[in-house]
């Protein structure tokens, strides 16, 4: 008798653990999936409200064909997007790989200065250092340039990067290099061939952080970017929501839209142990 | 660690070691370029042009601390410093209002619980320029679904705008700002709630205590570390909001929705008043640097523990 209550009880918990869970789920998924459904709805449809959220009148992909008519195109700011993000992964990875093997295992003057340098800057928010990067990026000729862009994003995100690969080296034990020292190895062949797969979960996670700062960012594109031709895709699509292009088209703003968010949620469902162990290693330390 | 290796080596080969290690520098340096070229001097830059009358073309001058005279009567920019504070409280409070009770749904390991999570961490990983373009077009009066849909269903009478007046486009602003970001302060609540032992739990059950009881007794002080964490970047964060502010209100309705970093754009982007620009940022630093220090006193560990 007792055990049947239980039992009961147990399974309402359950239904309402679960129902709990399956609406809230709803809620934060549905702005996504109603944004997805209704790009594939033929123009004419997309600018009336989007009730129900599925094509009703035929399936089409006009919205992302009219993305290409908008100023210099949506392939060429999705190109600017595609190249900043890719350069900001491997030079952000190549400068905190060096860096963190650097302050993991060497001892030189300064190396705590420097250290606490890098991690400092997370400390000041880059909105309030823009005119003077803008007035170095053309000191340096790189104004208006996506290396430009991409110097900035590496530079932000250097303190989470070195931080995440410092530890990681450090973790290592010191007696795997000792043995590859016998045999000779010099210190490139070491941190390559020894080290980097040693280290290789660290790389993914902050690969992915530089990957998703770059693609998302809109305030220092949006001021250091001025020619539309260099344009990434969070400021073209803004400037096409904006009615630069003449009349809004909600059709082709959630077509752009779309095409912004999916790589995103690729790389994240992907790669989430590696994104949730970076949010760790932020939170805990 | 290395001090060890270094100390216990033979004399002879602790010179040669010596010279090794000044490798090290090597291996740092394009780090410590980049941040000095990018950070550092920018940072320096932004000290020093505060001080002068710097318009985007022609000769700047020194004027002092006349920018900063200026700061003191600029009414406009108090109002966006008011407006971005009051937006940080309400957003603060919203996010943790959600993501607390989420955080508590999702930490211990059920059947579907992974799943759950995933979709509630989903919205994190979009970025603010892409979900603020996603919800300008929810919340558009004519073609967005809000309006249509309650003016379908027979709620309000006709479609109303919902970001013509301050109050709806307010509240939209921050509903989508929690949608966004409750995920991400989800799973930081989470590791500190999973970072308490659960025999303390057990024991507080067998001396009687309720959950309310032990919620207050246990799980807030054991959590206070991630707690402030989370709220730091939380209000770091919306101290610094532009992304929303600027694509889904263009700073409206009447310009009320002007968030600092919104005026300091302004003023140097849009205005090209550079100099000023500058001292409006130093202002702004101040206030994070601030908060950064307090994030510091609160994150210190407590004496006696680990």
């Amino acid at each position: 008798m007792a055990g049947a209550m239980s039992q009961r009880r147990k399974v309402g918990f359950s239904l309402a653990r679960h129902s709990t869970g399956v609406i809230a789920s709803v809620l934060f998924l549905a702005p996504i999936v109603w944004t997805v459904l209704s790009t594939f709805k033929p123009a004419q449809e997309a600018r009336q409200p989007p009730l129900p959220p599925w094509p009703t009148t035929g399936f089409s992909i006009e919205n992302y064909e009219t993305l290409n008519s908008f100023g210099d195109g949506l392939w060429v700011s999705a190109q600017n997007s595609i190249y900043v993000s890719v350069m900001t992964v491997l030079l952000s990875v190549l400068v905190s790989v060096l860096a963190g093997y650097g302050f993991s295992r060497f001892r030189f003057p300064f190396r705590d200065f420097f250290f606490i340098l890098i991690l400092s800057t997370i400390m000041i928010p880059f909105q309030s250092i823009l005119t003077p990067i803008f007035l170095v990026l053309t000191k340096l000729g790189l104004h208006n340039t996506l290396t430009g862009l991409v110097c900035v994003y590496v530079t932000l995100q250097l303190p989470f990067s070195i931080f995440m690969m410092r530890n990681a080296f450090d973790a290592v034990p010191r007696e795997i290099e000792e043995a590859a020292r016998m045999d000779g190895a010099n210190n490139v062949t070491m941190l390559v061939k020894v080290m980097l797969p040693l280290v290789w979960p660290g790389v993914v996670t902050i690969a992915l952080f530089a990957f998703l700062g770059a693609w998302n960012e809109f305030l220092a594109a949006l001021v250091l970017m001025t020619d539309q031709s260099k344009f990434t895709l969070p400021v073209m699509m803004t400037a096409l929501q904006s009615g630069r292009f003449g009349a809004i088209d909600w059709g082709a703003v959630q077509a752009g839209v779309t095409v912004m968010m999916v790589p995103c949620l690729i790389l994240f469902l992907a790669l989430q142990r590696f994104y949730i162990r970076g949010l760790m290693a932020g939170a805990v330390k | 660690m290395t001090s060890i290796a270094a100390t216990s080596m033979p004399a002879r080969t602790r010179t040669r070691v010596g010279r090794r290690q000044w490798i090290g520098l090597l291996y740092v340096l394009p780090a410590v370029a980049l941040v000095t070229v990018f950070f550092v001097i920018p940072l320096g830059m932004t000290a020093w042009m505060s001080l002068h009358n710097w318009p985007l073309m022609g000769e700047h001058a020194f004027i002092g601390l006349d920018n900063y005279f200026a700061i003191l009567r600029d009414t406009r920019f108090w109002n966006a410093l008011k407006f971005t504070l009051y937006y940080t409280v309400i957003v603060t409070i919203a996010i943790f209002a959600v993501a607390f009770p989420l955080a508590i749904f999702i930490e211990k390991p059920r059947p579907l619980t992974n799943l759950y999570r995933t979709a509630f961490f989903m919205p994190a990983v979009v970025g603010f320029a892409s979900a603020s373009l996603l919800w300008s077009w929810l919340l558009n009066v004519d073609s967005g679904l809000f309006s249509p849909a309650a003016y379908h269903l027979g709620l309000t009478a006709k479609k109303v705008n919902l970001l013509a007046t301050f109050q709806p486009a307010f509240w939209s602003i921050i509903a989508m700002v929690v949608w966004k970001v409750a995920g991400f302060t989800m799973i930081i609540l989470m590791t500190g709630l999973q970072s308490i032992p659960q025999d303390l739990q057990e024991a507080a059950v067998i001396d009687g205590a309720g959950p309310f009881a032990r919620f207050r007794a246990i799980t807030l002080p054991l959590m206070r570390r991630t707690l402030a964490l989370a709220l730091i970047l939380s209000v770091a964060g919306s101290i610094l909001a532009f992304d929303q502010f600027y694509i889904i209100l263009r700073g409206g309705p009447r310009n009320q929705t002007l968030t600092a970093v919104y005026w300091i754009f302004n003023q140097s982007f849009v205005s090209f008043k550079l100099g000023y620009g500058a001292a409006l940022s130093m202002v702004l630093l101040v206030i994070l640097v601030a908060l950064s220090l307090i994030q510091l006193w609160l994150l210190r560990k407590p004496e006696g523990l680990d």
